[in-house]
């Protein structure tokens, strides 16, 4: 028997301070998120600095609740994974610097992980993945369609020209004068209503797979100031069912196109908004009925969490892709390939 | 007893170890590279040429601020990983009276100088046994010389960005103020760990809650408590 793989992860990219240690890339052992959440309500949205200065109250608060939910020591673990890029420059290079200090004094390997790699990954610790895959990333910050023939090879086949798609959600949730994080309301008020609006699709030119979604959020604020000028009344359910809509078929067309054009094996949903429960059920009855496998991670999974970057992180490290002390925060890092 | 001292409030880096109340190695520098590339090699080559290992380490000094936030912070959050995982206490002090003490031989009082931008300074005014007199803070620049021109002493201004004010400083007080020669504007941890040294030790158990001290609230927050002050005298 070969002895086991343990990783620590380590995410604080945006707003949330995560910690989290896997086993072999695949079985979560600990994972502990401290959301931030709160503190930027009042603001309508993640103030860089505030995540910033949360994250360094957290940093060695959540590595410790890791290790102890782990029962593990340091000398149990043989990497430290942390998220490199993309994301807020302050907030990631809390996360680096408090790896960088722990994997110095515990002399383990420090293997630096692209955030959407990890969003990824997250789907390793449901089932194994299978080559060629797709994979629908969509969050607040990305919408991309990444084609992966094999562990550690991405190919951007198709991304936003615009606004992500949590973007779109969150701009839209702001005019519905809807609390931020706005996602999940916009998805709960699309449930309640039998009504939709209807707004446009926004295709782009034929056989595209990039996104565009500025033009749907215009479409949507138009809407509401002419009803508003007209005296009409708005439902808000209706229109977060119109918005909801437009968004989620958008979505499952495209990526359902590339599934086939692509023959994969597997297709999975990554990010943020793959937590929204209106596009996961259009995606699993879509690939239900092509019989393409999909997967979608658990919902705590979906959002930014330390396990996913552990994932990515084991995979990298065992193809030998590891980083030195002098690694540095990369706000605006691409997907590469580990290969 | 076996210290390593941290400072990266601002552009300077400084890593120090002190042995037994003398020092092995104090790195310094003042170039333009991100803290996050250049403290943690700077660390592992400091504690190398030193021949300490980090787990012989006995306690860690590190400049708390104020400072760039993002600097003060990239010093904090290696000082207090390295602290928590080594289960050594971290002690902060004061970045502007780490700057004071390159002056603490001068008779006079000192007047350490970080630029805050649009004429803001982060300063204090500390004697020369480095008790403040005014304390450390976020201060429009004419009301730090004011409060300077009230003294009666010699002035010695710390600090690279005295440079950015010195016109200004000098057309107040005149030849009260005096500069201090260019090797003693860069902030030293020899003297991070001296200042540390003389505070009482925190128990490790608070190393989790050692956070830097800003001097400043956000200015999100700035802005959010106006426009509520604002709502509420429009009500």
């Amino acid at each position: 028997m070969t002895k086991d793989q343990i990783i620590l992860g380590i995410e604080t990219s945006c707003d949330e301070t995560a910690a989290s240690i896997v086993r072999n890339g695949r079985e979560i052992i600990s994972n502990v998120v401290s959301s931030q959440i709160e503190s930027h309500k009042r603001f309508g949205g993640v103030v860089p600095e505030i995540a910033s200065r949360h994250h360094v109250e957290q940093v060695t608060i959540v590595i410790e609740e890791a290790l102890k939910q782990a029962n593990m020591q340091p000398s149990d673990l043989d990497a430290v994974a942390v998220t490199e890029g993309p994301g807020l420059v302050g907030a990631l290079l809390i996360g680096i610097n408090a790896a960088k200090a722990f994997a110095f004094v515990h002399q383990l390997p420090l293997v630096g992980v692209h955030h959407i790699a990890g969003h990824i990954y997250a789907n390793q610790l449901v089932e194994p993945m299978q080559f060629p895959l797709l994979a629908l990333v969509v969050s607040g910050g990305h919408t991309e369609i990444v084609l992966m023939k094999e562990h550690g090879s991405f190919e951007l086949i198709g991304e936003t020209r615009d606004d992500a798609a949590g973007e779109a959600y969150d701009k839209v949730a702001r005019v519905l004068k809807l609390p931020y994080p706005g996602g999940p309301h916009i998805d709960r008020l699309a449930h309640e209503s039998e009504e939709a609006i209807d707004f446009p699709r926004i295709w782009l030119e034929e056989g595209s797979y990039d996104f565009s979604f500025s033009g749907l959020k215009s479409s949507v604020i138009n809407y509401m100031h002419n009803a508003e000028q007209r005296g009409e009344e708005i439902k808000p359910q209706a229109v977060a069912a119109g918005f909801q809509n437009s968004v989620v078929e958008v979505l499952t067309a495209k990526t359902l196109r590339a599934a086939k054009q692509y023959n994969v094996k597997q297709v999975i949903a990554a990010g943020g908004v793959s937590a929204n429960k209106g596009l996961r059920k259009s995606l699993e009855d879509t690939f239900a009925k092509e019989g393409i496998p999909f997967t979608v991670p658990p919902l705590f999974l979906c959002t930014d969490n330390a396990a996913m970057i552990a994932a990515a992180g084991s995979v990298m490290f065992e193809k030998g892709h590891t980083s030195t002390m002098a690694m540095n925060g990369r706000p605006g890092m691409t997907l590469f390939d580990w290969n | 007893m076996i210290w390593l001292g941290i400072d990266t409030s601002n552009v300077p880096l400084t890593i120090a170890v002190v042995k037994d109340n003398q020092l092995l190695v104090e790195w310094t520098s003042s170039i333009k590279v991100t803290h996050s590339v250049g403290a943690m090699p700077a660390v592992e080559e400091a504690l190398r040429q030193a021949d300490i290992k980090p787990n012989e380490l006995d306690a860690i000094a590190v400049a708390e601020g104020p400072g760039s936030y993002t600097g003060v912070r990239i010093g904090v959050t290696i000082a207090k990983t390295l602290a928590w995982t080594l289960k050594i206490p971290v002690v902060g002090v004061s970045s502007l009276q780490t700057l004071a003490g390159n002056g603490s031989l001068f008779k006079g009082i000192i007047c350490p100088i970080m630029d805050a931008r649009r004429q803001n300074v982060f300063s204090a005014i500390y004697t020369n046994e480095l008790d403040a007199t005014l304390p450390d803070g976020h201060y429009a620049l004419d009301v730090l010389l004011e409060q300077l021109a009230a003294t009666e002493e010699d002035i010695l201004f710390v600090g690279k960005d005295v440079a950015i004010h010195w016109e200004a400083i000098q057309q107040v007080l005149g030849e009260r103020a005096i500069r201090a020669p260019f090797y003693h504007d860069l902030p030293k941890a020899s003297v991070v760990i001296e200042l540390a040294m003389k505070k009482p030790l925190p128990s490790i158990e608070e190393t989790h809650h050692f956070v830097p001290d800003y001097k400043r609230i956000t200015e999100a927050e700035t802005n959010w408590r106006a426009e509520q002050q604002k709502a509420g005298q429009n009500e």
